[in-house]
């Protein structure tokens, strides 16, 4: 008994090494299972935010305003399926299969980015949702390009390539409209209004708020706390709009001689109610999901078995 | 011009409107990889309908773009056949659907690369190609699912059977193709329905399904009319067009 304690002891202080070296956890390394449960938790509920966030954009597929613009949001939606697909394979390196995270999100258990139950009610949400979550998303995912564990760290790289394009592709509808008819103009700002703060949202509670941060920074899963990754998202942010004629929805706005932005606070309240549930597509986005999931339960099945027979 | 205009307007609208009901499926197919594979089919006919419109537009000569070819006409304008129309049943409904396109597709491109109109041999080059991988795609899924569980085997039938009804609506002549045909830019529709007949049955064969004997044909769509289905979907597409006429996007 003295000895194993020991001797996971010394790993643990061999796994610290390694992350303090800055070299890269991976699948089959010892990893205390504080770190293991942590990446499970946060690299699922990444993968269904990719998965979820489908629903708001496809959406307007079919209403799409030109045959261009119908083309680059349908391949928009794609690679966030693809993301998601990454994302659940650098997760199923944790041993836990896609089949369960789909059920423990289904279950509740799971969730997603808190972003994707608002609603997108007109074409210029595609824009917003582009440039400003998707946005807000890269900020992210280009400190995780640098977490300490392997396969996420990977797939990250990966991600962040289509997500810079993404991000660039919704700013260019925002700027076209802008450019456009008063109609279009209007329809942009009020996407900006509705979009803004959840965008902002999609940062975390602040840090003195998130429980998990410290370890998560000891261990280098997170690289840059949710105040420091949010203050760049709104200080790159902010000159976007301002260039196109866009005003951000925040009176208390104030451009400081350091470049950065005094800015108001997030509304908690409406923050913790659609963590909780209570947004306005919380219901709709996870029924779609297991709707979907129930209907083609009946294709997989029968894929499963005519796999098994052609081996 | 008004003839070569309305067949180049067949071969779009057929996409268009097959890749408005892929559209319709994302974020719904049965696993990600095929919701992934849906969309890049649905991609590859946007691509094919937009440079169609493209060239219609530049042959009309009237100043408009492709845009406007594809989303301002009125619906007996539009000529794709009633097939693409059929709503998304279910599974099965979206593989059948697509494999007699796909099918269709496919002997139709190869027999249209030998046009000897310039930009239809070129689309045919190209669309062939892809219409290739879509084609091996519903095969493989028309098989799959024929050779699979008892409920897939049922479903599978039971969509091959309520789709055949509207696959005659591909191969009956209209105007366009019989003046196409005599010009060498069409093609023959009867050596593509032999083929398309031959690798149906082929791959019904395969996958242990009937082939429908049903001789209740809907010819609709080329002539402009069509399933009621059509106006609902051009309702959503045309939406913004029609609501913003001097809006550019
Ligand atoms: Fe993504
Ligand atoms: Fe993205």
């Amino acid at each position: 008994m003295e000895t194993t304690k020991k001797s996971e002891k010394e790993l643990l202080l061999e796994f610290e090494e390694k992350i303090n070296g800055e070299q890269k956890i991976e699948p089959l390394d010892w990893m205390p299972e504080e770190y293991r449960q942590h990446l499970i938790r946060q690299i699922s509920q990444h993968a269904h935010s990719e998965v979820i966030g489908m629903q708001p954009e496809g959406n307007w597929i079919t209403r799409a305003p030109s045959l261009k613009s119908k083309k680059v949001l349908l391949a928009k939606i794609q690679d966030e399926g693809g993301h998601g697909l990454y994302l659940y394979s650098a997760a199923e390196t944790l041993g836990v299969t896609r089949d369960q995270f789909i059920q423990w999100l289904h279950e509740g258990k799971s969730k997603y980015a808190s972003v994707f139950n608002y609603a997108a009610l007109t074409w210029a949400d595609m824009g917003a949702i582009g440039w400003l979550v998707d946005g807000a998303a890269i900020t992210n995912q280009v400190s995780l390009q640098r977490t300490s564990y392997g396969p996420y760290s990977r797939a990250m790289v990966r991600i962040c390539k289509e997500e810079s394009f993404h991000q660039r592709q919704g700013y260019k509808i925002m700027q076209n409209m802008m450019e456009g008819t008063k109609d279009q103009q209007e329809m942009a700002q009020d996407a900006l209004n509705r979009w803004w703060w959840p965008a902002l949202m999609m940062f975390g509670p602040h840090d003195g708020d998130s429980p998990r941060t410290n370890l998560a920074m000891k261990w280098k899963i997170k690289r840059e706390t949710n105040d420091q990754l949010r203050e760049k998202f709104i200080n790159k942010t902010i000159p976007q709009a301002e260039l196109i004629g866009l005003k951000v929805p925040d009176s208390n706005l104030e451009l400081l001689t350091d470049g950065t932005y005094k800015h108001s606070d997030i509304n908690w309240d409406e923050f913790w109610q659609v963590v909780n549930g209570n947004g306005p597509c919380n219901q709709q986005r996870l029924a779609h999901h297991i709707k979907v999931h129930n209907d083609g339960a009946w294709v997989r099945e029968s894929a499963m078995l005519t796999s098994l027979i052609e081996e | 011009m008004e003839t070569k205009i309305k067949y180049y307007l067949q071969i779009a609208d057929n996409a268009l409107i097959l890749s408005h009901r892929l559209s319709e499926y994302c974020s719904r197919a049965p696993f990600l990889e095929e919701d992934l594979a849906n969309t890049n089919v649905a991609l590859d006919l946007i691509g094919l309908a937009e440079a169609v419109y493209e060239e219609v537009a530049r042959m009309e000569g009237k100043g408009r773009i492709g845009d406007n070819i594809a989303y301002l006409r009125k619906e007996n304008e539009y000529v794709n056949s009633i097939l693409v129309e059929q709503p998304n049943e279910d599974f099965a409904h979206i593989m059948a659907r697509q494999f007699y396109t796909d099918a269709f597709h496919f002997y139709f491109f190869t027999e249209l690369c030998n046009s000897k109109d310039e930009f239809l041999q070129a689309i045919a080059h190209k669309s062939l190609k892809e219409v290739t991988y879509h084609l091996r795609r519903s095969s493989e899924w028309i098989i799959r699912l024929g050779k699979g569980t008892e409920e897939a085997k049922q479903r599978t039938q039971t969509a091959i059977d309520k789709l055949w009804k509207y696959t005659p609506a591909f191969f009956i002549e209209s105007k366009a193709d019989v003046q196409m045909l005599k010009n060498e830019v069409g093609v023959d529709l009867h050596t593509v329905y032999n083929q398309w007949k031959q690798k149906v049955s082929e791959v019904l064969y395969l996958a242990h399904l009937k082939i429908p004997t049903s001789d209740f044909l809907i010819k609709g769509g080329k002539e402009g009319v069509h399933s009621e289905y059509l106006g609902y979907i051009l309702a959503e597409m045309q939406f913004l067009p029609n609501k913003y006429p001097d809006a550019v996007w």
